[in-house]
């Protein structure tokens, strides 16, 4: 269950997109109102999600610590796995955000005969990880392409990289093929490791079919039903002109294309996809390991409450703690 | 709130990356594409909306033909026979690059790499006169 509805929805929604898109006047509801709306939920609710964390109050240090604190000066200290000032951890979270070092520490735990417990390296999740967010993020850019006129120096630059192979006509994207391959993997792991699939949702799966239904999707698009590129542009810069049109022709694929894209971008302020902003706020990464050199007072300390000494709380209470039989230090 | 100082200029970073398409468009003069039929002609090889998707890879097969298999024979259409090629097919009638090809292919940012090896007849023709 925790599979198939999700794909099954996936499945319901393209049929809705692909039968409505040759209907006029579902195109206009699929093609311009649902991306302006989905759009303004993704940002407002992107926004509310990551103040309503910036919210929570992190008293406490709670770096996780993965190598040497700094210590006395004859001692080593792991810079990274324990940063204790800010460039340090600055240099942390790059590495972080930009090269996944977390994943890149996964490691897998095995019983062998004896029995006996082995941790083992295991980067192909790290790999097939990396290679899903960049190809992702070269996908997004590439895009561009369709929302600007004239089209960015930078975006061209991106294509002509993701086409260098120079493979067909119209030239394979890399990225696409890279992308589709990533998400499987990713799917895979889900299904064939035990362990995983154990802890794997609904809310695991819904993203990944979702966004391989947006990957095919667009491959089809390019490859298979040839849609109308010139009409899908004036629509498209339309919407980013704010001055949307819609231009006849356009083959249903691509309804199926927008819709998609457009429950991705309303599923992703509510769900584990915005890790895309939390990376940022992880506390566990983004503290720095600095308590026994620096004095942290909780900010929400009412400051008439005064500190109050057990010497202070024993003259108060003596007569009282005698009577009970508690021992006191001063007769 | 708790770190306003951090958060709030990343989440400025963020809204300002999400409506780069918005405001790179303000102020830019955008046209249709304007791609010039050929004077005499009514139709191509292929029907307006084949060709319009599919000439890209017409093109790949005629090269390979061409190229790899020396199948050279003209394509008949419509009662008109056609040379297999960019240069003395297509750009017989279809002069200009660049009132033609590229008209779209810019507006689509589509950079295809025909012109790598081919030049196109009117540059063909400065060329020799230079000569």
């Amino acid at each position: 269950m925790r599979i198939l509805y999700p794909f099954l929805a996936i499945l319901a929604v393209s049929l809705i997109a692909y039968l409505g898109g040759k209907v006029t006047g579902l195109q206009y509801l699929f093609g311009v109102v649902l991306p302006y709306l989905a759009f303004a939920v993704f940002i407002v609710g992107f926004v509310n999600r990551v103040l309503y964390w910036a919210k929570s109050p992190v008293p406490f240090r709670i770096p996780t610590t993965c190598g040497q604190g700094k210590s006395l000066d004859w001692i080593n200290q792991d810079r990274l796995d324990c940063p204790n000032n800010k460039l340090e951890v600055i240099g942390r979270m790059l590495l972080e955000v930009f090269a996944f070092r977390s994943l890149f520490r996964n490691t897998k735990a095995e019983v062998h005969d004896g029995p006996k417990l082995v941790y083992g390296s295991s980067k192909w999740l790290w790999l097939f990880a990396i290679l899903f967010h960049y190809s992702f993020l070269i996908v997004v850019i590439r895009h561009l392409r369709l929302f600007t006129e004239p089209v960015p120096s930078f975006v061209a630059l991106t294509e002509f990289f993701d086409g260098i192979l120079q493979i067909g006509a119209p030239t394979m994207y890399q990225t696409d093929v890279i992308l589709l391959a990533a998400v499987a993997f990713l799917f895979l792991r889900r299904i064939l490791s035990r362990h995983v699939k154990y802890i794997s949702l609904a809310a695991d799966y819904f993203p990944l079919f979702l966004i391989f239904a947006i990957a095919l999707s667009g491959v089809l698009m390019r490859f298979y039903f040839r849609v109308d590129v010139i009409a899908i542009k004036q629509l498209t810069v339309g919407i980013a002109t704010l001055s949307p049109v819609l231009p006849a022709g356009i083959h249903p694929i691509f309804f199926v294309h927008v819709l998609l894209v457009c429950i991705l971008l309303v599923y992703f302020p509510f769900s584990k996809l915005m890790h895309m902003g939390g990376v940022f706020l992880s506390p566990t990464r983004n503290m720095s390991n600095n308590s026994r050199s620096v004095r942290h007072i909780n900010p929400w300390n009412d400051p008439s409450i005064k500190p109050h000494s057990y010497a202070a709380y024993e003259d108060e209470f003596r007569d009282v703690m005698k009577e009970a039989g508690i021992p006191v230090e001063k007769e | 709130m708790y770190d306003a100082g951090k958060i709030i200029p990343g989440l400025i970073v963020f809204v300002g990356l999400m409506l780069f398409a918005i405001y790179y468009n303000v102020g830019n003069k955008i046209e249709d594409p304007k791609p010039e039929k050929p004077v005499g002609y009514t139709s191509c090889v292929l029907p307006l909306e084949e060709i319009r998707a599919e000439h890209m890879v017409l093109l790949n097969e005629w090269r390979d033909e061409v190229i790899r298999e020396g199948k050279r024979e003209k394509v008949e259409a419509g009662g008109k026979m056609y040379e297999k090629s960019l240069q003395n097919g297509c750009m017989h009638c279809h002069t200009s690059q660049e009132k033609f090809c590229d008209q779209c292919h810019k507006y689509a940012s589509v950079n295809p790499y025909c012109w790598d090896c081919h030049v196109t007849p009117e540059y063909g023709k400065a060329l020799g006169e230079a000569n």
